[in-house]
């Protein structure tokens, strides 16, 4: 374990570096917007995973935590002109309350309904700041990026390392979520919450730190966004397909562990950015769409799932 | 007295259904007490109230711990675990998809157990070699005898002062039924562990238990002070020996 610890710190100082080492050498912006859909959605899929993959909890409503997260970035920067940073930490504080809110829900509501739930709680989400005229409504809000601070060549620039800072955090809490005793009681959950329940699980208790976490970290990837677009609308800010892409990354990587997300979000997330570059944006959907079922049926443990089997090592915790 | 268990006037019932009708019962430490009682006679309710899975309508439950008594009515699974009452569920209820390690470990959860966790998993290696060779096998994957091998670990894992086991007996072989039970009469011989357990299969549970009780439509039906009683009762020879 220790050496699994130093090792993992160093890969994050390496990773840390080489985005050092990129944004002195390249000039080419686009390398920066691309990198950084590819790092937010390592962040959705990790988010995910810690409910979903861990505790067998779906939540369908990923877009309603993050959208929620831009619009309270949103908020704090027209009411109070508020830095980037503060943009992030309060509107993961406020998803962190949504977070809280769908973990009780999931007292009274479990499998397929608990996941309609948290459609549910994205439709109404997304009306809601539709008839918010403060929050620019059905228009939308157009945003002017503020001056570059320092050490950072272009905001872009600036947006891109954050997000890899952020991806740093949420892959180093999924990775101690799932080793830590908590994980070890949301794989009981997955498997049977009466039986966790019975043998002394605190089940509500875990439930509620994994939600919170998970809804935490999607604010937070959301956060960014209207700097990053310059430009925020409901439509946009709750489309369908961030939901289906934090729960087709880490089902597509492997959802028993951390390194699934990851591999599924750069995956997918880099063909998504070489289809709506080289092809259309309409495709992006479809490919998701067909990619999720040809894992589903054919590698239902995704590619970790496929790897061990491959190496003929006995599943543990496997989804 | 350092643990007692009792049961006082306990009813409970499903909806209209009466299932439990003035029950008393009474556990003291280093016993191994037998419930008897064929299907759909209130053994499991009965287990179900002491876990807190099933509140019962009327009457009480009190643990007394070194002196201290806790009302176990009305507090939770978890808690109930966490004072050092360990339940082996009827149909065993492990975690199919988890190895045999992580289901044991998963009985450690409680902060007090998992300070001993090593010491604890040793003694359950100890007590079931075949678990040591099969832990990083899946549960779900083990036959049914072994499967209630890791239910009965798994409940050890959690220290317990007081050992709960419903019926298990279910679906096992003849053969496996007699070792199960003995492994439990052992844990009670060998260990001090207190034991209640409900079971159908008099002729094993007699062998390791010290006394019982036998529940008969959800009231006790007859309460024996040793097992040479409760070989030689009437209720009991109707209700198993065929006698009339």
């Amino acid at each position: 374990m220790g050496g699994g610890h130093g090792r993992f710190a160093t890969g994050c100082t390496l990773i840390l570096l080489a985005a050092v080492a990129l944004m002195a050498g390249v000039k080419n912006e686009y390398v920066f917007f691309a990198s950084y859909v590819v790092l937010q959605f390592i962040v959705l899929a990790s988010a995910w995973n810690i409910l979903g993959g861990y505790a067998g909890y779906v939540n369908f409503g990923s877009s309603a935590f993050f959208a929620l997260g831009a619009y309270t970035a949103l908020f704090t920067i027209k009411a109070f002109d508020a830095p980037l940073l503060v943009q992030i930490v309060v509107a993961a504080a406020v998803t962190a309350l949504l977070g809280l809110g769908i973990g009780l829900l999931s007292l009274r509501l479990r499998g397929i309904f608990f996941s309609i739930a948290t459609v549910a709680m994205a439709i109404i989400l997304e009306t809601v700041i539709t008839n918010t005229d403060y929050l620019g409504g059905a228009k939308g809000v157009q945003m002017t990026r503020p001056a570059v601070t320092a050490p950072f060549g272009s905001y872009i620039e600036m947006l891109f390392f954050v997000m890899l800072v952020m991806t740093l955090v949420a892959v180093a809490l999924a990775r101690y979520v799932e080793n830590s005793w908590i994980g070890r009681g949301l794989r009981a959950i997955r498997d049977n919450e009466e039986a966790a329940e019975c043998v002394g699980v605190p089940t509500l208790k875990l439930k509620l730190i994994a939600t919170v976490i998970s809804g935490a970290l999607m604010g937070a990837a959301g956060a960014p966004m209207p700097m990053y677009l310059s430009f925020i609308e409901p439509f946009s800010a709750f489309s369908l397909n961030y939901s289906v892409s934090a729960l087709a990354m880490p089902i597509i990587g492997g959802t028993a562990s951390w390194v699934g997300p990851v591999i599924g979000a750069i995956l997918l997330g880099s063909v998504q950015q070489i289809v709506t570059v080289t092809i259309s944006s309409e495709l992006n959907v479809l490919i998701v769409g067909v990619l999720l079922v040809f894992f589903v049926v054919a590698a239902p443990d995704g590619i970790l799932g496929l790897f061990k089997k491959l190496r003929g090592t006995p599943r543990s915790g496997g989804a | 007295m350092a643990l007692e268990l009792k049961v006082d006037a306990l009813s409970a019932s499903y909806g209209a259904v009466r299932a439990l009708e003035g029950v008393s019962i009474s556990v003291r430490e280093g016993e191994a007490v037998a419930l008897l009682g064929t299907n759909g006679n209130g053994k499991s309710t009965l287990m179900k109230c002491l876990t807190g899975l099933v509140t019962p309508r009327a009457g009480s439950i009190t643990l007394t711990i070194d002196g201290t008594a806790h009302n176990l009515i009305g507090k939770g699974p978890q808690e109930i675990v966490e004072l050092g009452v360990a339940m082996v569920a009827e149909g065993r209820r492990l975690f199919p998809r988890l190895t045999v390690e992580e289901n044991l470990f998963l009985g450690a959860y409680r902060p007090a157990a998992r300070a001993s966790l090593a010491k604890n998993l040793e003694f359950c290696y100890a007590t079931f070699p075949v678990l040591k060779e099969r832990r990083r096998q899946l549960a779900g994957s083990m036959s049914g005898g072994q499967q209630q091998m890791v239910a009965i670990a798994r409940a050890l894992m959690s220290a317990p002062r007081l050992l709960l086991v419903d019926e298990p007996s279910v679906g096992l072989s003849p053969l496996l039924v007699s070792q199960t039970i003995e492994k439990i009469g052992e844990l009670n011989r060998k260990h001090g562990m207190t034991v209640l357990m409900a079971e159908q299969n008099f002729h094993q549970t007699v062998k390791i238990a010290h006394r019982g009780y036998v529940l008969v439509h959800g009231e006790i039906a007859f309460e024996s002070r040793d097992v040479a009683e409760l070989e030689n009762n009437e209720v009991v020879k109707n209700l198993y020996l065929g006698a009339s």
